[in-house]
Parts: structure tokens; sequence; C-alpha cells
């Protein structure tokens, strides 16, 4: 495979070719067994108990759009990255790279966004960093924040516990964040009643553990999607993941812009859903759960997991209402809107 | 207007009943041109749904795969252009020229961006009237009106910093190839939905009255497409060869006459070569007139790198139909979305994307 020599943009985009960055570059150099590569958060063992740690930096542009904000997606990102550990999330670190020239009052607001989404979640900012660089050499505000908490005796949650069998469960409607962005930003905007769907999921992972208590993973389908989601999942237990397409709930406008565009639903970015194997005599409960809880009104059952059919791959599958099955990819590069 | 009729299972299986009773004992090709239609055989497993006997060929339907390497040169030379800023449609970034592509060269530092149409480039040249701002135009008949809209605006506002690369291409001319083509053999063509909206049915005629082949509009719902190639393979076995409208709710027979008002008025005809179809006359366009002003090419004249093919690549056999994706000895292994080799794979209407991101599991 022909080796990059530079830093592309697809390398952020979430798919195979940051999983290949990933790989081949920063676990080359970095590998240590105490954390374990592939799922979102690293659990690791620290005075008797397990903590669970996560961080993410937020690049996104414009920061303000239908619903949210950068701030909010800062805070929601990384407490449920934290929070698909079982951890319960306690505390967030946020560094800041501002743009000289950058409004203060734009930053205030991003900054009363990230208190006050910190507090619905139940979490506490304790420490942070500021810098500020030169006109031009960043989009306004970077943020980066960091998460802890300490996972629960008992609970190993991992992109690798699924099993034949288990079925997959998505907390809502796919694909709002994704179209949302995309039709803000500049030579692409169309109208539409769309908001973010950035949210703090830690109180609905909470609860779905403890109607499904052996639940093997959660994951939320940011950048990538569920496509992406689902071939981690798949390659790290080393099974099939069977989807079927018509119980995947997906908004109309979603649908439509996705339509117009030329983009697959399933590889466009969600903030604030999330992606739960269970093992099928949980997962009813489980279900209930998610509905129960805020944000999880339009959960639903996907699909299962299956035996691999063959020995040396592992696929994501989609059943249309055709009957006809294909393969779902992980995204690979940015998706790039279509021409006619 | 609800679209799930135009998806019910149940319609589809009666029309493809019907296909296999109208088709058995018979063999017969029948060719889209349209990357959409492509896209959506794929999507819906149409194409294992035919009886055995009855072909479903892509045709050359995808306007970035059909743009040549020269044109693709040609495009990344426009980056060179100092102080330009180069539009482009998003398929365009990650196409291989000769030896680089749009997005290489972005990542390089030139100023390449991604529009979702030419309203949009003439949007950046009013906000940086004095940087040349050059938007890649390539499409068929379905982008040409907008993109000679956005000529024309350039031209009444003054903008005199907004250029065209004109790498726009009329549909019939291929049609023509292909029919002409001793080495296909297609008995019926599903014709495009979008071209048609603008063209009408006129531009497909001939097919009917000088090559006996019938031709079906079609739209992009599984049951759509089901009914043209129903249409198709009735006409192909009685041997009435016509060229009928089955997406009377997209397409007017006469099309859009203002649109093709706009391609009269700012463009002409001139000679063009197509990946895989070589070069076919007249089949091009090029700006005319007063608008000529707005032509990139006639501006700036970069220095263009000689165009080079890539070795193995046989997307010009699948854009006529001769071979599928998947006999192109690069399909998957070599070439595949990820590391692309030839157009065909990297646009998101290609064939050979269309067929991976498809490909029905065994």
């Amino acid at each position: 495979m022909q080796k990059d020599t530079e830093v592309r943009l697809g390398h952020g985009s979430g798919g195979a070719m940051m999983k290949r960055l990933i790989d081949d570059l920063f676990l080359d150099e970095f590998s240590d067994e105490a954390a374990l590569p592939g799922d979102d958060a690293g659990v690791v063992p620290l005075g008797g108990e397990r903590i669970a740690m996560s961080t993410d930096s937020f690049v996104v542009t414009p920061q303000f759009f239908p619903g949210g904000d950068i701030g909010r997606l800062a805070v929601c990102g990384t407490v449920n990255d934290v929070a698909t550990s079982g951890a319960q999330v306690k505390y967030l670190s946020c560094g800041f790279v501002l743009e000289e020239g950058y409004p203060m009052d734009k930053l205030r607001q991003i900054v009363r966004t990230m208190a006050q989404t910190a507090a619905e979640a139940g979490v506490s900012i304790v420490t942070g960093d500021t810098k500020v660089v030169e006109r031009g050499h960043a989009d306004g505000v970077f943020i980066n924040t960091a998460g802890v908490g300490l996972v629960p005796a008992g609970v190993n949650l991992s992109g690798r516990n699924c099993r034949p069998g288990d079925k997959v469960l998505v907390s809502g409607t796919l694909g709002d964040h994704g179209i949302c962005i995309i039709s803000q930003r500049e030579g692409l905007a169309f109208s539409t009643t769309l908001t973010t769907d950035a949210a703090p999921l830690n109180h609905l992972i909470a609860a779905v553990l403890e109607a499904a208590p052996h639940t093997r993973a959660f994951r939320d389908p940011t950048r990538g999607g569920l496509a992406s989601t689902l071939n981690e999942f798949a390659e790290a237990s080393g099974v099939d993941i069977v989807v079927a397409e018509d119980d995947v709930p997906v908004r109309d406008e979603v649908r439509g812009a996705c339509e117009m565009l030329g983009y697959d639903v399933f590889q466009v970015a969600n903030e604030g859903k999330m992606v739960a194997v269970v093992p099928a005599d949980e997962a009813d409960a489980a279900l209930a759960a998610m509905r129960a809880s805020r944000y999880g009104e339009n959960a639903a059952i996907i699909g299962e997991v299956c035996e691999p059919a063959c020995e040396s791959g592992h696929t994501v599958r989609l059943k249309t209402a055709f009957g006809s099955t294909r393969i779902l990819d992980m995204l690979v590069g940015e998706q790039l809107p279509r021409i006619c | 207007m609800d679209l799930k009729q135009f998806r019910d299972p149940k319609l589809a299986h009666e029309l493809i009943e019907l296909i296999g009773k109208i088709c058995k004992g018979r063999t017969i090709n029948l060719m889209e041109v349209c990357g959409t239609h492509t896209v959506s055989i794929g999507r819906y497993g149409l194409r294992s749904a035919m009886p055995e006997g009855l072909k479903l060929l892509s045709g050359p339907g995808c306007p970035v795969c059909v743009t040549s390497n020269h044109d693709i040169d040609c495009a990344i030379a426009m980056t060179r252009v100092p102080d330009a800023i180069v539009a482009t449609f998003g398929d365009m970034i990650r196409v291989p020229g000769s030896t680089t592509t749009l997005g290489a060269e972005k990542a390089q530092g030139a100023d390449v961006r991604v529009v979702y149409g030419p309203l949009d480039a003439l949007d950046i040249a009013r906000k940086s009237p004095t940087r040349p701002v050059i938007f890649i135009g390539v499409g068929f008949e379905t982008t040409t009106p907008v993109v000679g809209s956005a000529v024309q605006m350039a031209c009444e506002e003054g903008l005199s910093n907004f250029y065209l690369y004109c790498a726009h291409k009329s549909t019939a001319p291929a049609l023509a190839a292909i029919a002409n083509d001793p080495d296909t053999r297609v008995d019926g063509f599903i014709l495009p939905g979008h071209v048609s909206t603008v063209t009408g049915l006129a531009p497909y005629e001939f097919l009917a009255r000088d090559f006996k082949t019938p031709g079906v509009v079609t739209g992009f719902e599984p049951v759509d497409i089901l009914s043209g190639v129903a249409r198709l393979v009735a006409m192909v076995a009685e041997g009435t060869p016509r060229i009928e409208n089955a997406y009377g709710r997209g397409v007017d027979n006469c099309g859009n006459l203002a649109a093709q008002k706009v391609i009269e008025d700012v463009f002409e005809p001139c000679d063009a070569v197509w990946r895989g179809l070589g070069p076919i006359p007249m089949s091009g366009l090029r700006l005319k007139g007063a608008y000529a002003a707005h032509d990139a090419m006639r501006a700036f004249s970069p220095e263009v790198e000689p165009t080079r093919e890539t070795r193995g690549c046989r997307c010009g056999d699948v854009l006529r139909g001769i071979i599928t994706p998947d006999q192109c000895p690069l399909f998957g292994r070599v070439c595949n979305p990820e590391q692309p080799t030839g157009p065909c794979m990297v646009s998101s209407e290609g064939s050979c994307a269309a067929y991976y991101r498809y490909r029905e599991h065994n």
C-alpha cells in the first residue's frame, strides 16, 4: 500500500485513512500495554482502582451552528468517550488554542455553553490551558478536552467483546449533526431546520448498563458515522455485523440532504448518539432504558452480530428492504458532495 | 410526493417477474449512461435481480470519469496561476491526473476550494475581487446551464476575476459513439433522468431512427429503473424501437427551454477528448462571444505537464461497457476507494466506485 508522505484531510475523518495513521504511526511509536488501543477510552489501573481516561480535540467550523456550538461538542465529546467505558465521568480538563483577533464575546459564549453542558452532564472542569496563536494560524478556536472517571468493579466494556447473537442498538436518529454542519458550511449551504444532536450521554449509558448489565460495548458514532463504528467493532471482535437498513432511524430531512449531496448516511458524523452491543436476552431491556432516557426517545434495535462469513475478513453488511445485501465499508477520506 | 411507492418491494418484484417473462430465451444488453443510475442499480441490487440473459451495462455516465487526464492536468495547472483560487466540485479533488491530484496540490498549499456549485464560486470571486477565481467546469447538460448562468452573471456584474475552465460535454455524441462502436453491443439505453430534464427527448431520437435502438428516460428509484427496463425489453422483443419518457414527474418531453437557451447563449460545441471513448467531434463545449473573456485557458495559458495514462487502468473499457469493473485486473486489490488508480473509482458516481461500494456479499 502506498505510504502517505504528507498529512491529508482524510487522515482526520474518522475512517480508514485515520485508522491507518493511528496504527502505522501513533501506535507504532506509543505502544503501551497498559492502554487498550481501539476503544474510545483508555482504562488503566491507578491506586487500586481502574480509571478511564479519554481526550478529544474540537476544530469544527463554523463554531456556532443550529442547536449548539463548539463548546457543547467539546464537553459532550469527551464525556461520551469516557462514558463508553462504563465509568462515571467526573472531571474534565480543557485547553484552548485561540486565534489572535477572535471576538471575546464569542469566546465567552462558547465557555458559557461548556459550563452549562458540564452541569447537565454532572461533570466539573477542573484544569485547563490557554494558548494564543497569530492571526491565520488557527481557525478561530481549537479546544481540547480530556476526561477521567472511575470504572466500577465488574464492568469490562470493549469493542472486542461482541459475540455472535448479540444485538446492535442505536440511541436515536443518525446523521443529524453531520448534515447540520454541512448545511452551514460556506460553499455548500442549503436551508434546513435540522439542528445538531450534540448531547451528553453518560446518564443514558448508566441507565442502559443498569437494565442490561452484560452490555458488551458502547461507542459514539462521531466522525466516520455508524459504518466506521460497526467496522471497528467487527474487526476488534473478529465477527460480522448485519444491519437491517429499514430499522435504522433517520430523519426525512437527513435522508433528503444525503440524497441531494450523494452522501451515505451511515458515514455521516453524529455527536449525540450511542451505539450499543448487547446480548440478545438483554436487548429489549436496553432498548427500553434508552427510550426512557433523555436523548434516547428514537432508539432502535438495528441489527445483530454474526459469525464471520469467511475466515480472513470481518464485514459489516446492510440488508435492504429489497432483500439485497451490500457491504458497509468504513469511510475512506472525506465524503465529497456529488456533482449531478 | 411520497417517494416510498417508487421503492415498494412488492411492485419491484412484480416488475422483475414481468421482465423475466419478456426476456425468456433472449440475450439483451441494456446500457445506462448516468452515474446516478449506476449508483441506484448498485444500491438496490438490481443487477443481480435481472433474469439470465439480460445484462445491465454501465456506460459513460459520470462526467468526472469521462474527463481526460489532459483536462485534469489543465485543472491542476490552474492552481499554479499566481494568486489564483481554484474552485471545484468535490469529486474532482481526488481524481488522479498524470502525476498528481487537486487534493494533493491543496495539501501542498494551493488554494483549492470545494464548492457545491458555480454560484458559490461566483461568491468567492465577489469576496476576493483582486484574485483570479477559476471554476473547474465538469458535467453534462444537468450542470452546464447553471455554470452558464454563473458566467452570464459574472459578465453582467463585471466580475472580471471569475473564470471557467470548461470541460463540459454533451451526452448525445457519447451515445452515438457507443451505438457506432463495433466492440459494444447495446440493445437499448436507459436514458439519463437529470440530463433529460434539461434536454428533453429530442437529442435521443436518432437512436431509434438511425440505429433502431430504443431508449427510455427513467428516474432513479428502483421502481423507476425497473419500469424503464421493462419498457426497453418489451420494445426489443417487439422490434419497435422508440424513445419514451418514463420519468414524467421530472422530465418534460421538450425539456427545460430556459436552460437550453442559457447553454445556447453562452457555449458553442467544440471537439473534446473523452476518457475511454477518445476524441469525439463537437461533443464538448467552450465559451463563445463576449463570454470567452472568462475562459481560463485563454486568459492564463498555464504550462501543462505532458499527459501520461496510468498503466493497467481500464477505466476506458469500463466506460464503453466492454468490461465490468470487477473484470479490470486492478479492481479491488490495487484500485479501490482508499487508493484509486482511475477516476471511475474516485467519483462517487463512477462505475467502479459503485461496483465496489455496493458489491454483493457472497
